[in-house]
């Protein structure tokens, strides 16, 4: 009489069971992971949003390796209070370049979607150095060592190549200037129109103001970048998504 | 006590372990009807919220729910509840602000937060500044452009030394490394230091006093005392943005210093990030009462 009666016959199976198991929990996955890849309002499609720099995609590695996000954010919820204090509310889109994303899920120190502009190049080697010298409250650990450590875009082409493998849209000739645009990025003096071509509104400077690039430039040229892409000025986030 | 309810024997599942058997008691009637009712608001949850992916887009449910709309109704709510503070506060006369102690205490809260968001990053929390970074300490009572609350509103509205707006506050030192010997420079650091009532050495400090009242006393007074109007900060109160040792002096009159701070109108922040006007007042008033307002 009818599948029920069958169970007897799952319940003595163990493998049986388990593919079965596996089964069910499967079309729970895909009910509720796969609609995001094709429904149009979880993709929104936004003005200024670009792939990131070689500096500043070497600064996120490095913000990565330091564990940042253990201690920071990258995700300004649609609520007042955050609104008002970081900033717009963050928009799935400004992620949509993160491999993996930054969001994070606990606030030791404060959030970081917006941070881009908020300080200076200078505050920022000063905090890095010692972040107690322009804080006294903070409880964040010294960095000074970005300073010192020099880096080479040895790795550049590897690292863009791996992204553009996993969806973001590198471009061949991104990948093939990749090295030139890493220096360039961190040299006022270069020639960096191409880097600008490229990466529209990407900064260039020398962010620690010290000759070579080292892992503070990079790391702080990826702070001066978060948040700073779409230009909310002209854009009106649709309220239906 | 044996009831009625005792001696009925419930029906078993037919199964049996080792002479077990397993009773087939229907589920508690409170259970089942808690379970059926979850189920039928599951129901209408998925209808009245957003929930089932279509092809397009998921349903957007009947209840018309969104969190962006969610925000932009609360910050809307909030605007208009505090609409006439902050409009009374962007209009007024900032000089006239102590003598409306309620709109006052709107100003000094509403500023403090607005300080915490903007100011704080170079100013401290607590607005004491960090002397090593030449970011000036907000609660003593010394100002280098004036602490009378105008000034403290013209100051955080235009900024100083940037690019951002026409007015910014603009002082220029000469760096006097250029233009004085080593030995002039030292004279003028101990003359300095003598007039701050500081450890000196006499003889220098009397050699300083010519170089002082040469090149220095323009801007900074014959007396040391300063000129808020120029940004020419007042030597003698002992109250120093970059420090007040031997060292620190030198590297001044050497080098010269330029801090700097960014305009927060509005006007002068095309990208956004700016204050309005009430937020300008707002944080004036918030500074001005920290304890070293004019």
């Amino acid at each position: 009489m009818g599948i029920l009666d069958k169970h007897k016959y799952i319940e003595t199976n163990a493998t049986l069971l388990l593919v079965g198991s596996l089964l069910v929990v499967t079309v729970g996955g895909i009910v509720e992971i796969a609609p995001l890849f094709y429904l149009e309002n979880t993709i929104e499609d936004v003005d200024g949003m670009r792939p990131y720099s070689p500096l500043e995609l070497t600064g996120r590695e490095i913000y990565i390796r330091e564990g940042c996000y253990v201690c920071h954010s990258q995700m300004i919820r649609p609520m007042r209070d955050e609104v008002e204090r970081y900033g717009h509310y963050s928009l799935a889109a400004e992620s949509q370049y993160d491999h993996p994303f930054q969001w994070g899920s606990k606030r030791t120190g404060p959030d970081l979607a917006r941070v881009g502009g908020r300080y200076s190049d200078d505050w920022h080697v000063d905090h890095f150095s010692d972040p107690q010298s322009v804080v006294p409250e903070s409880i964040m650990p010294k960095y000074a060592f970005l300073k010192t450590e020099i880096i080479k875009p040895e790795y550049i082409t590897d690292l863009m190549q791996a992204h553009q493998m996993v969806g973001v849209p590198y471009t061949d000739e991104m990948i093939e200037a990749a090295e030139d645009d890493f220096r360039a990025q961190a040299d006022p003096d270069s020639d960096f129109d191409g880097l600008l071509e490229r990466y529209p509104g990407a900064q260039v400077r020398n962010f620690d103001s010290e000759t070579g690039i080292s892992e503070m430039d990079a790391l702080i040229a990826y702070m001066q970048m978060l948040g700073t892409l779409v230009d909310f000025s002209t854009f009106t986030p649709e309220q239906s998504r | 006590m044996t009831t009625e309810h005792d001696k009925k024997e419930p029906d078993t599942t037919g199964h049996v372990w080792d002479g077990i058997r397993e009773y087939d008691n229907p589920m508690p009637r409170w259970w089942l009807w808690t379970f059926y009712i979850t189920i039928i608001w599951g129901i209408g949850y998925t209808i009245a919220r957003p929930a089932w992916p279509l092809i397009e887009g998921a349903t957007p449910g009947i209840s018309g729910y969104s969190t962006r709309a969610e925000v932009a109704k609360d910050i809307e709510a909030v605007n208009e509840a505090n609409a006439g503070a902050t409009q009374e506060l962007a209009s007024i006369e900032l000089a006239l602000l102590s003598g409306n102690s309620e709109l006052q205490q709107y100003a000094v809260n509403a500023g403090a937060a607005i300080f915490r968001a903007n100011c704080s990053q170079c100013h401290g929390s607590g607005a004491a500044g960090v002397q090593a970074s030449g970011y000036p300490n907000l609660l003593d009572d010394d100002w280098l452009w004036g602490g009378a609350i105008d000034d403290i509103a013209y100051t955080i509205t235009h900024g100083i030394r940037n690019e951002q707006s026409p007015d910014s506050r603009w002082s220029q030192m000469p760096a006097f490394g250029e233009i004085l010997s080593e030995e002039e420079i030292a004279a003028a650091v101990n003359y300095v230091r003598s007039i701050s009532d500081q450890e000196h050495d006499a003889a220098l400090a009397a050699q300083g006093a010519e170089i002082y009242l040469e090149q220095c006393s323009a801007c900074h007074g014959e007396a040391g005392m300063g000129d808020p109007t120029i940004g020419a900060p007042n030597l003698v109160d002992a109250i120093w943005l970059y420090g007040g040792s031997e060292e620190h002096l030198t590297e001044t009159i050497t080098y010269s210093r330029f801090g700097v701070m960014p305009a927060w109108g509005e006007e002068y922040r095309p990208g956004g990030g700016g204050l309005d006007q009430a937020e300008i007042n707002a944080v004036a008033a918030y500074v001005h009462q920290l304890g070293g307002g004019e």
